[in-house]
Order: C-alpha cells, then sequence, then structure tokens
C-alpha cells in the first residue's frame, strides 16, 4: 500500500513535471498559433459542436456566464471547452513545436519591431476572429483593453511612484468629455452641437488626433494633484486626488452644454478594435519603454526616498509633474476610447464604483510591474463579467477575492517585475544548425 | 580659489540656534573632518550646504557660485555628492540601478526619447551602464550589480553608497559618518577606499565622523562643532590636544 502510494506519487509528479518541461520549450508564437487554431476550430464547428453537446448557442465568455445560470450545462460546456480550445491548442502546439521555435529563432535576429510585428498581428487576427462570433465578446473585449490602458496608467503613479492617487476616474471623465465634444462637434449630427462641420468621412482619421486632445485635457488636470504633491505625500495628497474626481464629477453635472447629469450620446462608432487595439499596444509599449528607461527609474527612486533622490541630482519635482501628466493622459485617452466604445457617457459612470475597480485591478495585479497590470485588469474585467448573473454577490465575490490576494501577496499578484518583450518572444528550444 | 566656502552660516530652527556663524573654507584636493558630540549641528551643517535646508543667514559658494536658494538636486549637479548617516538606499532598486539612477543629472536623452524608447536612448544607458559598472568595480561591489542594494551586508551597501555619490561627478564629496556601524575590519577596508576615491578621482572630501582613528588618519583639518559653534579647528594633533574640545567630549575637571 504504501510503495503503492510512493509510486503514484512519483509517477504525479513526474507528470507533472513533463507537463512543466514541455510547456516551458513552446515559444510564445506557439501559443498564439494554437490560440489562432482553436478560434479557427470555433469558428468553423462552434455551431454544431454547441449543438450536439446540447448547449443554446456557442458559450460566449468560455462558458462562465451560462453555467452560472443553468448549472445544468457544466458538463456540456467543460466537453465544448476541451473539444474547442484544449485540444486543438495542446496539438498545434505540440505539432508545430520545432517550426514554432525555428520561427522565433528565425524572428529574434530581427529587429524587435519586426518581431513584434508579426506576434502582435498574430494575436490580433486571433482576437478579431474570435470577437467577430459574438456583439457581446467584442464589447467585452474592447472593454478589458481599455481597462489594461487604465490600469496601467494608474500603475505608473500608484506602482511606480508610490502615490496613492484616487482620480483617475476625473482623467478618464476629462479624457471622455473632450474626445466626445470634439467627435460630435465635427462630425456627427446630433441634438446637442448641431450638424456636423465636417464632413463625416474624416472622422475616422482624425480621431486619433481627438483621443489625443482627451489625453491632453487629462495631462492640464492633472497639474491640479501634481503642484500640491511637491509638499504633500500619502494620505494627504489622497485626498486631495479625491477632492480632485468630486470636482471633475460635479464640474460636468452642472456644465448644461456637455449634458449635465444626462451625458452625451450618439458618439460615432469609432472605437473599432483594430482602433483600440492599436492604442492600446501603443499604450504599453511607451508605458513600458519609459519605466525601462533610467528617466523612468526615477519614479521609483522618488518613492522609496525622495531626499536620496534630490541628493543623487534626480529633478524630483520635474518627476512628479511628468509622472502625474503622463499616467493621465493614457486614463484620458483610455476615457476617450470608452466613450466611443459605449457610445455614452454620463458624470455617474466616473464616480467611486469606476475608482473602486481600478484600484482593484491594480493591487490585484500587481504594483510596479506591467505585466501585473495586464494580468489584474484582464482577470478582475473578465471576472466581473462573468459573475454578472450572481447580481449583487459579484460585489462580495471580487472582494473577497482581493483580500485574499493582499493576504498571500501583499503586493499583488505579480509585483516588481521587469516586462521584457524581446525575452518574452524568444524562442525556448535551440537547435543546433546544420 | 576655494573650492567651497562657507560665510557665517547661522540657522535657527523655529527659536532653536542649530548653527551659529559657521564657516569654511575647502581647498581643492584636501580632506576635512568635522567633529563633535552628539547634537552638535553636523548633519544640521551638511543639510544646509547640500540645500536641503535654506541657512537663515550666510553665504554658501561652490566654484564662485552662489548655492543659496538652490534646489538640492541642481547643488548635487554642480559637483556636491554625499552620502547620509542612515544609508538613503532606494528599497527596489539594484544595486546597477542605484549607481546609474545617480547619473540622472548626465542623461543626454530627453523625455520622448524615453517614452518611444530611441535609438540614442538605447545608446545612452549602455553608456551609463559600463560607466556605472566601472564605479561598481572600484568600490568592490560589482559581482552584486543585480542584486537588491538592501540585502546586500551592511558594509557593501556602504560602498554602494559611496559608488552612488561618486556617480554625480561630485567635486566635493561630503560623507555622512562613513564608519557608523562598522567593525575594525571594515573601518581598516573604508580607510583605504577613501584615500582610493581621494587619489583617484580628485575629490576634496568633507567628513563627519566620531572615531578618531579614522579621522586623524585621513584628515589633514579638523573642526570641532559644539552647539552649532566652532570651538577649534586645526590638524589632528592640534586638535587632539586642545582642552576645549577634551571639555567637549568629556566633561571638565571640577577642582574646589
Amino acid at each position: 500500500m504504501d510503495i503503492q502510494d510512493h509510486t503514484s506519487q512519483l509517477h504525479k509528479k513526474g507528470f507533472r513535471a513533463r507537463l512543466q518541461g514541455f510547456v516551458a520549450t513552446v515559444p510564445l508564437i506557439g501559443w498564439f498559433l494554437g490560440f489562432l487554431g482553436a478560434v479557427l476550430v470555433e469558428y468553423l464547428l462552434g455551431d454544431l459542436i454547441s449543438y450536439y453537446l446540447y448547449l443554446p448557442k456557442i458559450p460566449v465568455l468560455f462558458g462562465l456566464l451560462s453555467v452560472l445560470k443553468k448549472p445544468l450545462l457544466i458538463p456540456g460546456t467543460i466537453a465544448y471547452l476541451i473539444l474547442v480550445y484544449g485540444l486543438p491548442i495542446l496539438i498545434i502546439v505540440k505539432t508545430l513545436q520545432k517550426q514554432a521555435n525555428k520561427l522565433a529563432g528565425f524572428l529574434d535576429k530581427r529587429p524587435v519591431s519586426v518581431a513584434a510585428f508579426v506576434h502582435l498581428g498574430l494575436f490580433y487576427g486571433a482576437l478579431h476572429l474570435w470577437a467577430d462570433m459574438s456583439d457581446y465578446r467584442l464589447l467585452v473585449l474592447k472593454l478589458t483593453m481599455i481597462a489594461v490602458m487604465l490600469t496601467l496608467s494608474i500603475n505608473v503613479i500608484n506602482g511606480y511612484m508610490g502615490e496613492f492617487s484616487c482620480s483617475h476616474p476625473g482623467f478618464m471623465a476629462l479624457g471622455a468629455y473632450t474626445a466626445s465634444t470634439i467627435t460630435l462637434l465635427f462630425f456627427a449630427n446630433d441634438k446637442q452641437f448641431g450638424d456636423a462641420l465636417l464632413p463625416e468621412t474624416f472622422g475616422l482619421y482624425f480621431f486619433p488626433l481627438a483621443l489625443i486632445a482627451g489625453g491632453i485635457a487629462a495631462a492640464i488636470g492633472a497639474l491640479v494633484i501634481a503642484i500640491p504633491s511637491f509638499r504633500t505625500r500619502g494620505d494627504y495628497l489622497a485626498i486631495i486626488s479625491l477632492a480632485f474626481l468630486f470636482i471633475v464629477k460635479s464640474l460636468i453635472e452642472n456644465l448644461e452644454f456637455l449634458g449635465g447629469p444626462r451625458g452625451m450620446s450618439s458618439q460615432p462608432h469609432y472605437s473599432t478594435l483594430p482602433m483600440v487595439f492599436t492604442v492600446m499596444v501603443l499604450c504599453i509599449w511607451i508605458i513600458n519603454n519609459f519605466v525601462r528607461s533610467t528617466m523612468g527609474k526615477a519614479l521609483n527612486a522618488v518613492r522609496d526616498n525622495e531626499l536620496a533622490a534630490e541628493a543623487m541630482t534626480v529633478n524630483t519635482r520635474k518627476t512628479k509633474i511628468i509622472t502625474f501628466m503622463f499616467g493621465a493622459f493614457w486614463a484620458g485617452v483610455a476615457g476617450g476610447l470608452f466613450a466611443h466604445v459605449l457610445r455614452y457617457v454620463n458624470p455617474g459612470s466616473f464616480g467611486i464604483q469606476r475608482l473602486a475597480e481600478i484600484l482593484a485591478m491594480v493591487y490585484f495585479g500587481g504594483l510596479n510591474s506591467v505585466t501585473g497590470s495586464i494580468v489584474g485588469a484582464v482577470s478582475i474585467n473578465i471576472l466581473s463579467e462573468a459573475l454578472r448573473p450572481l447580481e449583487i454577490y459579484k460585489w462580495i465575490i471580487i472582494p473577497l477575492l482581493l483580500i485574499l490576494v493582499m493576504l498571500f501577496r501583499p503586493t499583488g499578484l505579480i509585483a516588481f517585475t521587469e516586462f521584457k518583450p524581446k525575452e518574452l518572444m524568444k524562442p525556448r528550444q535551440q537547435f543546433v544548425e546544420e | 580659489m576655494a573650492l567651497l566656502r562657507v560665510d557665517n552660516m547661522t540657522h535657527y530652527f523655529g527659536g532653536l540656534r542649530a548653527v551659529h556663524n559657521y564657516s569654511l573654507i575647502l581647498e581643492p584636493g584636501h580632506i576635512v573632518g568635522l567633529i563633535g558630540p552628539n547634537g552638535a549641528g553636523k548633519t544640521t551643517i551638511f543639510n544646509l550646504i547640500s540645500g536641503i535646508h535654506t541657512p537663515t543667514e550666510g553665504n554658501i559658494e561652490l566654484e564662485g557660485h552662489n548655492l543659496i536658494g538652490h534646489h538640492p538636486h541642481e547643488i548635487a549637479s554642480m559637483g556636491l555628492g554625499r552620502t547620509f548617516q542612515n544609508l538613503l538606499l532606494w528599497r527596489h532598486m539594484t544595486v546597477l540601478e542605484h549607481v546609474k539612477m545617480a547619473c540622472y543629472s548626465q542623461l543626454e536623452y530627453g523625455i520622448w526619447g524615453a517614452f518611444f524608447g530611441s535609438r540614442f536612448c538605447h545608446q545612452e544607458e549602455k553608456r551609463l551602464t559600463a560607466k556605472a559598472m566601472h564605479l561598481l568595480e572600484t568600490f568592490d561591489v560589482a559581482h552584486f550589480s543585480s542584486q537588491l542594494a538592501v540585502s546586500l551586508p551592511y558594509g557593501a551597501q556602504r560602498r554602494v553608497e559611496m559608488a552612488r555619490a561618486m556617480a554625480t561627478n561630485p567635486k566635493v564629496l561630503f560623507l555622512d559618518e562613513p564608519t557608523a556601524g562598522m567593525t575594525p575590519d571594515e573601518l581598516n577596508r573604508m580607510i583605504s577606499i577613501i584615500r582610493k576615491i581621494h587619489e583617484e578621482f580628485d575629490v576634496a572630501i568633507f567628513l563627519i565622523e566620531h572615531r578618531l582613528k579614522f579621522v586623524m588618519e585621513l584628515c589633514e583639518r579638523i573642526q570641532t562643532l559644539v552647539f552649532g559653534e566652532v570651538i577649534a579647528e586645526g590638524s589632528p594633533e592640534e586638535t587632539q590636544n586642545n582642552p576645549h574640545v577634551i571639555e567637549a567630549y568629556l566633561g571638565s575637571e571640577d577642582i574646589h
């Protein structure tokens, strides 16, 4: 009996070790190929498979939603996930392991931009196809990408510089309203601003400019917090930033030409998936460049010891202004995208609730880490969508999860790491050149 | 012309007179020590000169440039490097990052270069890394370069802090109790390191210290500070035999 236990344990360990070994030898591009394959399977056979598994339709969000509504669908959904995602990914990854590694090795010798372009193109293709199958998926995907931007930008202030800023929804609102005003004024016929001033066909090309304008508006708003931050830190700055959030919110509520508490609606449909994806990639790339440079490391120096930073020639005031404006800029851009995804904004959507969501994402994912921000934003966002059927209990489960994370990993899941795209895209297996 | 010149500096913290009529002339290449009992105002003098506090009265000049009213980072980039009594290292940064950080004012690329990761920015980063590694080798801590500075042994932390101060390209180096909490072995090592810096980088050094052995061995001139006032100034031997200094340190003998 004893011996049997022992051998089975050994076997288990061997299997796990083998699985881990296998996973470690698959490059990123292999996983992307696998994902693309799985999505293709779902695209072509999804309806058929779900019909034979007695599922009412394709499980939209990996079945998380429908399972909570109708627990009877659990076995069917699991079978579906295995058939459509698990097996194809495993098969493709296994068969293409060698080729994928060779491809990764080939790309590794090219400039990083080329490799990144290929990876992102592949990933985007898969995502596009995946989102094409349902409007709900598309919406969740866009909102998740916007959440990634928000989380990353607040991480610059709260994580990298260590100030507790609560004004992110305020920055977002500034960006959302500025961008919406521009697009509504120039490119849309609506009841607030009347007829479009420019031909509507220009709209999509000018949209990035509207986003940048939104970002700049938010960055200018951030000065209101950056300047007091020279003299105060910690709790007091948190209160100032919270006050800023309320100022922005009540300002918008009382400005009649922005629609007051009723908000603004019928923004043109500019936040397409490629647009949101491109802006998100730009955001990740620029923020990651910044925080990895010595100039960006100055944020850490200011956080860990401001006095020492000053004595080591770091211009702390400039650093603080840059950080707040930079973080706010991306929050503003994300706000502009957000307004054009929902095509409706009102002051109510930029309140304490939104702040709680953003803070949950950044502290869940991990401070001072780009990877952590992405993980936090994606997991909290998907979770909060998936738990939607539970209604009010959702707001018990997510905070509970946060408490657990804080207990076991006080700085978040993946904190204090560097995000190195080049390392990520490297081949995981070396072949001797013949 | 003196490298660093302080004239009649006085400073009040509210009603407390922390420093009174303090003057200092530091010539290029000299090592001057500042000693005195606890609470005499030694660190305050460091903080006043390096710009953390602004003196109530008086004048400070570095190479003829007035330092009063400048931010500490400006004073530091003008050529005044310093270390701290209680090792102000950055908690989440590696040893290499510490030294590179101190080159902040030497960064040639702008903020846009940092955002878009320009080629020039990468070249600059490489140049700084090379410079930092060279400094770390000088201080014998290069093998720790990728570790967090706070996880090192105490003596190594001190050396990292000195390497960091040297990365700012100082003309004058302020050392605030460089041997606090060190064993005799580490003390001897520190003496040789300070000598090495002094020769190799050609800096003037101004240091606060309690251990007489250390001060006697290194300094050419010693100032003794008591209650914010200099009571004696002179060579190590003069200071050692000065009755005021002995009184300040050991107390006076009451003879009735």
